[in-house]
């Protein structure tokens, strides 16, 4: 009876803390948000923030996205030359790449680079007691630190995911033109036939979305972290698997909302 | 010094996850005042001055600044408030980001003070206050050796020269040399700024230098207070074993036997 006791009352913690956390995680977003629309405003932390997602990241995506659109030309192929296919493989690429592939993926490798810097570096901060003393400063350290990397976030994002988007379709094109007998002219001219102005937008506004639950969860781990060197690296753990499985649901949810039956 | 004290604490209490660390804690601290809280590991002293920076909200009790309430204050009478404050804290918490100048003059470019091209020049005056040269001021905060971050923290806690300031463990870490280096330039700024300080310590030399006033803490508790001079002579049988260091005696460490 007892274990079955202690089983409800570990059951019961783990839901109320979910709870907390989720209740934190919101409140911190809103303030954060909050702090965009009031002075005053940091443009060089912003620039800084800004710079580390979308330059920095650019070879990372860039990678990611060419490799995806071959990967993607090559798949299509061995599929659809069982029905005779071949020629929708262009408006498959650029289909995958625009609405899911070019989000996703860039998301989840910023989630990694930029969730894990964030975390890290706002972690140091708060157990070497810099956020303290941002406060003892007369400076409020979430429109300091964390407004300018949700609005960096949120910015960067959709432009890193239209290099992107052009890439994954280049990739495909590589591979569709070397490989799969397409001219140049004719996978060109399907992909922009083919391409629909709502599947790019859809896609930008995941990003957009991508880059601020990015931000977000880097932030609000460093932010919250406890307790030296481990406290920071499990901050930084923390910060990119969050995103990423945020990243993974919210794309399920905004295709549903976009594109939903 | 007038009637009213400059920080006045009334059964400040605070709790952690079901441990009390503050248990009703009353102090006074009157203008112009040195006043050094001494306490062991856990005592409590970081608390109470954290809750007074307010970085830490109380669970019961009063803080009062200059005689009104700060806990009942709006965010904004708050930061002005605590505008007229500085802060040394324990490891300097200088910005890793900025360079030296830049940590210096942080709150007066926060605020606008003073433009970020006077702001070097500015915080080359300040260096000086503290023993630094001006060509710190272009170094990263990792490129200095401890005691040189104790002195850019002091210099950024005086920069826009506060009317309170708090020290927590000015010293620790500290060759015993540098540490009344430190000790002697605290006692010059604040002199020059005619501020009231809060400092806490557990260097009994570092607190005979810096203190006028001193209180002792314990279990969350002031148990004592008295002139900073008497420490070791106080005839209070707690606080001159903590000031002379003596394993024996009514403070009893836990430790497992």
């Amino acid at each position: 009876m007892q274990h079955l006791l202690n089983l409800v009352a570990l059951l019961g913690r783990s839901v109320l803390a979910g709870c907390r956390q989720v209740g934190g995680v919101t409140l911190f977003a809103l303030e954060g948000l909050s702090h965009l629309v009031r002075p005053p405003f940091y443009p060089r932390l912003l620039g800084r923030a800004f710079v580390e997602i979308a330059y920095f990241s650019l070879p990372v995506v860039a990678l990611t996205a060419v490799f995806t659109g071959m990967v993607l030309a090559l798949q299509s192929y061995s599929g659809f030359s069982r029905f005779g296919a071949e020629s929708a493989i262009a408006n498959v690429v650029v289909l995958s790449i625009t609405r899911e592939l070019g989000p996703v993926l860039a998301g989840l490798m910023v989630a990694g680079r930029i969730g894990a810097a964030f975390a890290a570096e706002i972690g140091t901060m708060r157990v070497t007691d810099q956020i303290d003393a941002l406060t003892t400063l007369s400076t409020n350290p979430m429109k300091y630190l964390v407004a300018p990397r949700l609005a960096a976030g949120i910015v960067a994002m959709p432009l890193l995911v239209v290099v992107a988007d052009i890439l994954g379709v280049m990739g495909g094109w590589l591979i569709g033109t070397t490989k799969l007998g397409f001219t140049s002219t004719s996978y060109l001219t399907s992909t922009l036939n083919f391409m629909q102005t709502g599947d790019v937008v859809s896609g930008l506004v995941k990003a957009a979305v991508f880059g601020f639950i990015i931000a977000l969860m880097g932030c609000w781990s460093g932010y919250t972290s406890r307790g030296g060197a481990q406290g920071v690296g499990a901050a930084t753990t923390g910060a990119v698997v969050a995103a990423s499985i945020l990243i993974l649901a919210l794309d399920y949810v905004l295709t549903a909302v976009f594109f939903g039956v | 010094m007038s009637g009213t004290p400059k920080i006045r604490l009334r059964g400040l209490s605070k709790s952690f996850n079901g441990k009390t660390v503050l248990d009703g804690v009353d102090l006074d601290v009157a203008a112009g005042e040195g006043m050094v809280i001494l306490g062991g590991s856990g005592s409590g002293k970081s608390v109470t001055i954290k809750c007074i920076l307010g970085l830490i909200r109380p669970d019961a009790g009063t803080i009062e600044i200059d005689g009104r309430d700060v806990l009942a204050m709006s965010r904004r009478e708050r930061e002005a408030i605590n505008d007229r404050i500085g802060m040394l804290f324990q490891n300097a918490a200088l910005f890793d980001s900025l360079p030296v100048w830049e940590n210096v003059c942080f709150k007066l470019l926060a605020q606008k003070r003073i433009t970020r091209a006077k702001a070097r020049d500015k915080a080359a005056e300040i260096l000086a206050q503290v023993g630094l040269a001006a060509s710190v001021g272009d170094l990263s905060p990792a490129e200095l050796s401890g005691g040189m971050q104790k002195r850019v923290g002091l210099a950024r806690a005086i920069a826009a020269e506060p009317d309170i300031i708090f020290f927590d463990e000015p010293t620790t870490g500290l060759d015993p040399i540098m540490g009344a280096v430190i000790d002697g330039l605290i006692v010059d700024v604040v002199q020059r700024l005619g501020a009231t300080t809060v400092s806490i310590t557990h260097d009994m030399a570092s607190a005979r230098r810096i203190g006028t006033t001193a209180a002792m803490i314990h279990k969350g508790r002031i148990i004592w207070t008295g002139p900073a001079a008497s420490l070791g002579e106080t005839g209070n049988a707690m606080v001159d074993q903590f000031a002379r260091g003596e394993r024996e005696g009514p403070i009893q460490m836990e430790l497992r036997k």
